[in-house]
């Protein structure tokens, strides 16, 4: 017998997020469409802390004084001013199916960094104002103490501000740290690893954030260690028309595993918001990692003002044996441009990916996985599950590529679009690349509509109409909500603000 | 407990109901038949509060409330089943979890707790019993990949657990084999009490051969033509419906 849990109900929360109306009658598609659109932003609330910026604009000597600013070593300088260099020469992408205004990437400020006031022994001598944004976000540190095994470097712009259950993990040898942290005191592991799997010059995108990243995480697996707790980072874009890029590197070294989990919220903001990310992952031999998402920036008002652009480049590399699995839940966001993907370079190696992306309103999401099948044997998964509402556009867009070599290689797609409404477009880009006859790959889609009947069905047994939309939506998700670990959804489930009462066994 | 006068109701501008009265009292089972087009679905959906009708004269009430004034859902928690002609499917959501949000979600507007684990468990098991639905279709997902007879099964499930005061049962006999006739029909037996009431709608005599009505009514073009005891239906059974139809065409 099987008793619903909390993650079942997260992918409602971002849709849903208004207080449920209790109607008189059963609305029909476009009632319930107005009721979707009509939802607002939860977090749109700005924190007042001092800020140490840079000048706007993005040159040679901005990548100068960030790198100055964070004490680098001359090799991260160059590493730098090289991707400037590469990024000065490409062009904005613009394959994808989304558009907006293309950002002044003069007119951004590449720097800020909350003044540092002095070092924290204790959570008392947190600023007492970053407290209370935790606790807006119901994810204060306090609580994070308190649900056990989950580990939080947590970034606020662009400087860590406090990162917990360090020494723990330093005992397995583990190092779960500030991306500056790592630069200064592993220099070597980082400096083997950065761009090995998402180079300099992968893309417009990952350029500008090789070139500009000011913090984000790294974590160190050591040979045959089990991470024994979930790892956690929480992201954060604080400074008015202030770009964040992140940099995160996960290294798993041999026959090790760690489960990775991030998630993010964003203040109310009339201006865009650029975001561009870089996360690669390094699975060594027999070594697993798990990577879950939890995307929920601000998506922009229900007139399409507003919102985050976020265009993010998540990659994993898999030795042999290894295994990477990303798993996503992807609400938020004005335009999200995110193809989390896997080089299964080793012989017999996994790649995973299992997506939920909900649009409403204006929002558009470009989104889907690369499986780069390069080793023999090789497996790769990809289940991906869009929500359509508003007057919103969802796209799959997804490679499946199998090398000369990869003999035997599999493959694994299934696409399932869900509509609410008639006027959002749910759409489907799949390539597939075949290189090696003995390679199987299939490819399932289905698109479908949440039914009135099935609606009405639910209220006839007494429920109202956001609880059967939710029940329908978690129904549709499971099997993507089902690969979060069980703490992540406890965070995201506070975060969403979603009441679960009456709806977990 | 439940009155219903002079209804009349239209989809898309078209008449199909066209002055139906009829009173169920607690403890009754009433049963419903007519040929097909003659409105009986359309009566339980109008009823169970289907938006797509409209409802342009008469009055439904129902244990002194205006029913035609509540919503679906509200309909449903003052203790109003449909078991629908063709349950619908929700892939990924459980049985048990599906009926959990149900109960406590009534339990709510009646201003109770929610129904603690312990005894909704308690409760599953009792009731499934009852209709011999396999535990393991409890657990699957609501009516996905159920054949037409668990579909069946599993709307007499979900009334036995939801303990409604009028259970509207709409052909829920057609599409099945006779041991699953006998075996829905017993669960709807099992479960009638002098509190409750059950409107039987049906196309054939057979399912009133398990269960027993109090009273029959033949629904023909949007209004009921005749009403009687429970012989009726044998009646009906024996000449059809075409002696009525005639006897309705003189008298219009």
């Amino acid at each position: 017998m099987s008793i619903q849990t909390p993650q079942e109900l997260v992918v409602v929360a971002k849709a849903f997020q208004f207080n449920p109306t209790k109607t008189k009658t059963m609305a029909s598609e476009d009632e319930l469409l107005a009721e979707v659109t009509s939802s607002e932003y939860k977090y749109g609330f700005y924190t007042n802390i001092e800020s140490d910026k840079a000048p706007k604009g993005l040159n040679e000597e901005i990548i100068r004084l960030i790198s100055s600013k964070k004490n680098e070593p001359e090799w991260m300088l160059e590493y730098r001013l090289s991707a400037l260099k590469a990024w000065q020469e490409m062009i904005e992408p613009e394959w994808a199916h989304i558009s907006y205004p293309k950002p002044d990437f003069q007119d951004l400020h590449y720097y800020s960094a909350p003044k540092p006031k002095k070092m924290l022994d204790s959570l008392d001598d947190a600023d007492p104002e970053l407290l209370e944004m935790y606790k807006k976000l119901g994810i204060s540190i306090d609580e994070q103490k308190k649900l056990a095994g989950v580990a939080v470097d947590i970034v606020m712009d662009s400087v860590s501000v406090k990162t917990t259950f360090q020494d723990k993990l330093f005992e397995l040898g583990i190092i779960f740290c500030s991306f500056s942290e790592a630069v200064q005191k592993h220099p070597d592991l980082v400096r083997k690893y950065l761009g090995t799997v998402v180079p300099q010059k992968d893309n417009f995108y990952a350029a500008l954030n090789a070139a500009v990243f000011t913090d984000g995480s790294f974590c160190y697996i050591p040979k045959g260690v089990r991470c024994p707790m979930e790892l956690s980072t929480y992201f954060r874009i604080n400074e008015a028309n202030t770009g964040q890029f992140e940099r995160t590197l996960v290294v798993a070294d041999e026959g090790s595993y760690v489960s990775y989990l991030e998630g993010c919220t964003a203040p109310m903001r009339d201006e865009n918001q650029l975001h561009a990310a870089v996360v690669e992952l390094v699975a060594l031999d027999n070594a697993e990692i798990k990577y879950s998402t939890i995307q929920n920036w601000y998506p922009g008002n229900k007139e399409g003002k507003g919102g985050i652009y976020n265009f993010v480049t998540k990659r994993g590399l898999c030795e042999t044996n290894a295994k990477i699995s990303w798993t996503q839940v992807e609400t938020g966001s004005a335009v999200t441009w995110k193809y989390p993907g896997c080089i299964l370079k080793g012989d017999n190696s996994i790649g995973e990916f299992y997506s939920v992306a909900v649009t409403a309103n204006h929002q558009q999401a470009d989104t889907g996985s690369k499986m780069i099948h390069v080793g023999k044997n090789t497996k790769s998964t990809i289940i991906s599950k869009g929500i359509s509402a508003g007057v919103s556009n969802n796209s799959y867009r997804g490679l499946v590529n199998i090398g000369k070599k990869a003999t035997n290689a599999r493959n694994f797609t299934q696409c399932d679009s869900l509509l609410m409404g008639d006027k959002c477009g749910a759409h489907t880009f799949p390539y597939i690349e075949v290189g090696n006859k003995t390679a199987k790959v299939e490819h399932e889609a289905t698109t479908s509509k949440i039914g009135e009947d099935q609606i009405f069905y639910c209220l006839q047994r007494g429920m109202d109409e956001q609880t059967a939309i939710g029940l329908i939506v978690n129904g549709y998700c499971k099997e993507i909500l089902n690969q979060l670990p069980m703490e992540f959804a406890v965070e995201a489930q506070k975060l969403l603000e979603i009441s679960l009462e009456g709806s977990v066994g | 407990m439940i009155k219903i006068e002079n209804l009349h109701a239209s989809i898309d501008g078209q008449p199909i109901l066209k002055g139906i009265n009829l009173e169920v009292k607690p403890g009754e089972v009433h049963a419903i038949m007519g040929p097909n087009g003659s409105g009986k679905s359309t009566l339980a959906s109008v009823l169970a509060g289907r938006e797509e009708y409209e409802i342009t004269e008469g009055s439904v009430t129902f244990e002194g409330k205006d029913l035609l004034d509540l919503g679906a859902e509200d309909r449903a928690r003052e203790g109003i089943f449909l078991a629908f002609q063709y349950p619908v499917e929700i892939p990924g959501v459980s049985n048990i979890n599906f009926l959990k949000t149900a109960i406590n979600e009534i339990r709510k507007y009646k201003g109770e707790e929610p129904m603690p684990a312990k005894d909704f468990l308690k409760r599953v098991k009792e009731k499934s019993a009852l209709v011999e639905l396999d535990n393991s279709l409890a657990s699957r997902s609501v009516n996905e990949g159920f054949s037409g007879g668990e579909k069946k099964r599993n709307e007499i499930f979900q009334m036995a657990m939801l303990e409604p005061k009028l259970s509207i049962l709409d052909e829920t006999d057609s599409g099945l084999d006779i041991d699953a006739l006998r075996i829905v029909a017993n669960g709807v037996n099992k479960l009638k009490s002098a509190d409750n009431a059950s409107i039987v709608i049906t196309h054939y005599q057979r399912l009133l051969d398990y269960i027993v009505p109090d009273f029959v009514h033949v629904l023909y073009n949007g209004k009921i033509i005749k009403s009687g005891p429970k012989e009726l239906a044998l009646e009906l059974e024996e000449k059809g419906y075409d002696w009525l139809k005639k006897d309705q065409a003189i008298e219009a």
